[in-house]
């Protein structure tokens, strides 16, 4: 089968439009959360999710709808994560913990009540971005502009918060409402990602391409659209990679994002040696 | 008649249920050179972090440019040095001229920006990421980034620590010369009492609570603070002060 006829189906076109567009939401809220040392949010808020789809399930609803109803949930679980960690209390990762496990626990024991381990609930775990639907892409492309608006309208803001944050309040910014909005953007982008990459690797989209991004050592604005770059181009060759050599989607997206990662910094280790 | 700046009122702050800050008053008028000082721990950087909003006192009153805390909207008049970068990331991709950029505005002035690139002796780092830099070169870019929005008020929290002589001597010069020309309000913080004494005309010194406030003229005279410091330490004190002050 040739690439040309590949791209000529219709859900290989659906997947690729969904793939591109989540890929440029996690990328872009994948810089503030790593240069914030809150990579691991994209962990447990996937495992919270876990637990969100096993409760959507239970209740009976559509694995149609499952995104959708899986939302609030994983925004409330969210929002709980930025109350622990801004209380000082506890410790971001410790808070991260705590609700990354309840999620998981929640999942496997509503699953078990459901009548054992429900197939719907655990292709959730691998994702299959080959059967996003309507709703899904619409959801993103909204959740795409909202993302873009959040970092055109608060650029200044988001950056100084991502340089320091207590130099940002000094300069009168809003930090906690920026970080609500992070926090909540975030949550909507690991339920979206969840399905194309799975719950397992909802981490990986969101920490990957800017790790690869912050590697080349550019302006933040272009370490950004680097991010974005890489985040899209894996979706891109990964999508047509499985569909043309029979591997699943998630796991070849994310493998390409690993090799970026590797070829950037290899490139970076060996061409001061060269020069 | 000189507006006061700052006004605190019976302020309090707890940390972990520990009174870090116990009924501090005082004033700032516009034009005055403070030099607060203090042992480690003595809550001199939890007090200004409470009067620019970072930290939330227990109970009391902050005025800033004779407004409540709570309605100050003029931050571009305030510019701050923190004694070091909370959580700067080592990768953090943002260049020397997207940091001095914040101080200016949201659009930013490229003529300003390029202006304290050269005032502080940096325009030659202006692409390179602030992570690469020393701590001295991070500093100078940090108070081009404070000075950028020509500020009312330049508060200073440590910002010489680890800094060679010579470039300390010409961040204080820099803070004197906008607070005796431009009538910029100045206040410095630091554990070395002798660095106040040779630049500040004011002196808040703090432990918990103020210990002594007042102009360098009463501290030197005052046999409450020889018994405080001893003799000797209080007569290098004044000596420096003199020296500079002649």
């Amino acid at each position: 089968m040739s690439l040309i006829e590949v791209l000529s189906f219709t859900f290989v076109q659906r997947a690729l439009l969904a793939g591109i567009l989540i890929a440029a939401i996690a990328a872009i809220l994948g810089i503030f959360l790593v240069l914030r040392r809150l990579s691991l949010i994209g962990d447990g808020l996937a495992h919270i999710t876990f637990g969100s789809v096993a409760v959507v399930l239970l209740a009976g609803i559509s694995p149609f709808y499952v995104t959708i109803s899986a939302l609030p949930l994983v925004m409330l679980a969210s929002l709980a994560i930025f109350k622990l960690t801004s209380s000082k209390k506890i410790h971001g990762d410790a808070a991260i913990g705590i609700l990354s496990s309840a999620g998981i626990a929640a999942g496997i024991v509503l699953a078990s009540l459901s009548g054992g381990y429900n197939v719907d609930l655990f292709s959730y775990l691998f994702g299959n971005i080959l059967t996003v639907n309507q709703t899904e892409i619409m959801l993103s492309l909204i959740i795409f502009a909202a993302v873009l608006c959040y970092v055109l309208f608060f650029y200044h803001d988001l950056f100084a918060v991502t340089f320091d944050e207590e130099l940002a309040r000094s300069m009168g910014i809003k930090t906690k409402k920026l970080n609500i909005l992070l926090f909540l953007l975030t949550a909507i982008a690991a339920v979206l990602t969840m399905k194309i990459a799975g719950i397992m690797m909802v981490s990986a989209m969101l920490i990957l391409p800017p790790l690869t991004a912050l590697q080349l050592s550019i302006s933040f604005r272009k370490t950004i659209i680097a991010s974005v770059i890489f985040s899209t181009l894996s979706v891109i060759f990964g999508i047509i990679a499985s569909f043309l050599l029979n591997l699943p989607a998630g796991g070849t997206i994310v493998i390409l994002n690993i090799l970026f990662l590797l070829i950037i910094f290899g490139v970076k280790k060996i061409l001061p040696a060269l020069r | 008649m000189p507006v006061n700046i700052i006004r605190t009122e019976n302020l309090t702050f707890c940390y972990n249920g520990i009174e870090v800050l116990q009924d501090i008053s005082f004033n700032v008028r516009q034009g005055d050179y403070l030099g607060v000082a203090g042992p480690n721990g003595s809550g001199k950087s939890t007090l200004i972090k409470n009067i620019l909003g970072i930290l939330e006192p227990r109970q009391g009153n902050i005025y800033l440019f004779g407004q409540p805390l709570s309605a100050f909207r003029q931050w571009s008049k305030i510019g701050y040095l923190p004694q070091r970068l909370a959580s700067l990331h080592s990768h953090f991709p943002g260049t020397v001229r997207e940091i001095v950029q914040l101080g200016v505005d949201r659009k930013g002035d490229s003529r300003e920006i390029k202006r304290m690139l050269q005032l502080m002796d940096i325009e030659h780092l202006s692409s390179r990421l602030i992570g690469e830099l020393s701590y001295g070169e991070q500093q100078r870019a940090m108070l081009a980034r404070a000075l950028a929005s020509k500020p009312e008020l330049l508060i200073f929290d440590e910002p010489t620590t680890a800094l060679d002589p010579q470039t300390r001597e010409n961040f204080y010069s820099i803070a004197q010369e906008l607070n005796r020309q431009q009538g910029t309000t100045v206040i410095l913080i630091t554990h070395d009492t002798g660095v106040i004494g040779n630049y500040a005309r004011y002196l808040l010194y703090l432990d918990k609570k103020i210990v002594f406030s007042g102009t360098f003229e009463n501290f030197c005279s005052s046999p409450e603070m020889a018994g405080f410091f001893g003799p000797v330490s209080q007569h290098i004190i004044c000596h420096q002060h003199d020296r500079r002050n002649i």
